[in-house]
Order: structure tokens, then C-alpha cells, then sequence
């Protein structure tokens, strides 16, 4: 297999990739976007690479190249579609509930004033996300609906895109950590609990600390239903377990990192993505 | 080992041979600095800054 990287940022999830695929005897060719120019006029450079692998840190970056690359005719993994319903979180949120997968109570509103409103319909405290962010940033709670205007006070004033849509959802009251679970290809092959005693926010970018998952066989079909919705060949899902409903997923991304999956795992995903990746280019 | 030049305060900096171009150095200096691609060869420049919609 011919395979492209496609990154802006060499994490060690990218370096990783690389390493792994040349072990097994894959040609991996590291395309750093912010070398590469697209000219309509002419074609992509890159012509022999069977498939890329989409690794950009930026989302811009990521959505923007998928989608040039798949303009030029190339397999790219994740593609542009589904990297768009991955990362606007009202889309995921709401295309899965359109599919009866279960979401946390999540409320969308245009203006202030229907965002407090509706608010008080889900109950304090609730969860104001931006529309777009990853990593946990901008992501507050508020335990009354004079912190909750102060935080959409705040998201007015700040420079996000979705800055005049207002994303406001329960506050699932979870164990002290959540469930990240990858799916590649069909399969479900590794994810992990990430606790955090002190923050209620369990991003490892946040100081969670990762522990190896047991899949059991709903939490399975529950990722597989999510990545038939979403699409796409590799993702990273993000699940709460709620005392009463069961699993409930969080957020979907498509571009995930997982350097911490492996260590504490000891299972090297990036070999079974390359592997998985080259059946499906084959099939 | 390449031996570059630090953009920041113009010390030495010393990188893999293997190093490729988005890899993140950290310099004594304090600089974080990003290899790139400079007409084939291996160049430092400060790193970019995380943006708002960076992230997995
Ligand atoms: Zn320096």
C-alpha cells in the first residue's frame, strides 16, 4: 500500500502511523499541508498514492484537504462529510438522535433569551459548549441561570464562529470519568476510561488519566451504530454512563489522538488502522 | 544530528536526521519552534500557535 499522511502537526499519533506502516512494509509518504498548494489547473502531486489518511490538528485544515483530495480523485480517510458531522457538535448531536442513538438532553437556541429559557427546561445545571472546539476549551457549567447568562456572555464576546448559536445540555451526572472507544473499519478494537477526580471535564488534554476499557457487547453496537452514522473509516467516540439510561454518547472525532489508548492498552492501533485500511482499499 | 539556527535567539539547535517537517522542537531558549521545509532543507521557525479549532 502507497499510503499518505496528510498532518500539519507531527504528534506522536503521526509519527507513529509512519513508524509502523514502514515496519510493515507500507510506503508512507508524509504530506505537511502547509507545504502543499492545490491548483485547479493543474493535478495533485502525489499520483500514486493509493489512500490518505486524514491527520490535521486544524479542523479547517483537515475538512479543506479531505475534501481537495477527494476533488482529485484520491480514497481519504476520514473524508470531508464526515468530518463536518464530526466536528459541529449540533450535527452529531442531532443526526444521532434522528437515528434513536441515545445523546445527553441537548437544547440548540438563536438568542439569549431562549437559551436561558430553555435552560430551565433542561434543569441545572447544564453544560454550554461552542457549536465547534475540541480539547474541553470553552466548555463551562452552570449550576444557576445567573452563571449560565454570564457564560453566554462570555461566548458573545469571543471570536467563535458559532458564537450566535447557543448549545446548552444537561449535565449528565456521570461516574468521575468517561468512555472513549475508537472505531476502525467495522470493528471496535481498544478504548479507555479517562478519570478525573478533580475536574469534572475528563479530556486527557485536561490531566484525565487514561485506564483500559473492557468492551462489553452493547457498548460495541452502540460504536457501531455511531460510526454507521457518521461515516467514515476512523473514529474516536466519546461515551458517558448515565446511572439510569445506560451509554450516552458525547462527542464523535475524526480525527482522534491516541497515544494514551496504546500505552495503557499496550495495543498498537496504529498497526491495526494500517492493516484495516489496506483491506478496504483492496476490497 | 543537523545542527540548525534558532529563529528566536540564534543559538544552535540540534535536530534528528530523520526529522520531518511540522515536528515540534523546544529550544533552551524557551522557543517552541516547528522544522519545516526550507528549498530542501531542514529549517526552523517559531511554532505556530494553538488555534481555536485545534484538536482531535
Ligand atoms: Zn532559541
Amino acid at each position: 500500500m502507497i499510503l499518505g499522511i496528510s498532518y500539519d502537526l507531527l504528534r506522536w499519533e503521526e509519527r507513529n502511523i509512519i513508524e509502523e506502516g514502514r515496519k510493515s512494509g507500507f510506503k508512507v509518504i508524509p504530506i505537511f499541508t502547509k507545504d502543499v498548494t492545490f491548483l485547479s489547473s493543474e493535478d495533485v502531486p502525489y499520483q500514486d498514492v493509493e489512500a490518505i489518511l486524514q491527520r490535521n490538528t486544524s479542523h479547517s485544515r483537515a475538512v479543506s484537504t479531505s475534501m481537495l483530495f477527494e476533488t482529485s480523485g484520491f480514497k481519504v480517510f476520514n473524508d470531508s462529510l464526515t468530518l463536518s458531522k464530526c466536528e459541529n457538535k449540533l450535527m452529531t448531536t442531532f443526526l444521532l438522535r434522528s437515528r434513536g442513538i441515545p445523546v445527553p438532553k441537548t437544547a440548540i437556541a438563536f438568542s439569549r433569551e431562549k437559551a436561558l429559557e430553555v435552560a430551565k427546561k433542561l434543569g441545572y445545571p447544564v453544560v454550554i459548549k461552542p457549536v465547534e472546539g475540541s480539547w474541553g476549551r470553552m466548555v463551562a457549567r452552570a449550576q444557576d441561570e445567573d452563571t449560565l447568562r454570564s457564560l453566554i456572555e462570555y461566548q458573545e464576546f469571543t471570536t467563535l464562529q458559532y458564537k450566535t448559536i447557543y448549545y446548552v445540555q444537561e449535565y449528565v451526572n456521570k461516574p468521575n470519568r468517561d468512555i472513549r472507544i475508537f472505531a476502525v473499519g467495522d470493528e471496535v478494537p481498544v478504548g479507555i476510561y479517562r478519570e478525573n477526580e478533580k475536574n469534572w471535564k475528563t479530556n486527557t488534554a485536561l490531566g484525565a488519566i487514561a485506564k483500559p476499557l473492557k468492551i462489553d457487547e452493547e457498548l460495541k453496537e452502540l460504536t457501531i451504530k455511531v460510526k454507521e452514522v457518521i461515516g467514515g473509516f476512523f473514529l474516536g467516540i466519546d461515551v458517558f454512563e448515565d446511572k439510569e439510561r445506560g451509554y450516552l454518547i458525547g462527542e464523535v472525532n475524526g480525527v482522534p489522538e491516541f497515544k494514551n489508548t496504546v500505552r495503557v492498552n499496550q495495543f498498537n492501533l496504529s498497526n491495526f488502522i494500517l492493516h484495516k485500511l489496506n483491506e478496504a482499499i483492496r476490497r | 544530528m543537523v545542527s540548525l539556527k534558532c529563529p528566536v535567539c540564534g543559538g544552535e539547535v540540534q535536530v534528528d536526521d530523520n526529522a520531518l517537517p511540522g515536528e515540534i522542537v523546544e529550544h533552551e531558549c524557551g522557543a517552541q519552534l516547528e522544522v519545516f521545509n526550507d528549498h530542501n532543507r531542514l529549517s526552523l521557525r517559531l511554532a505556530e500557535q494553538i488555534g481555536e479549532d485545534w484538536g482531535e
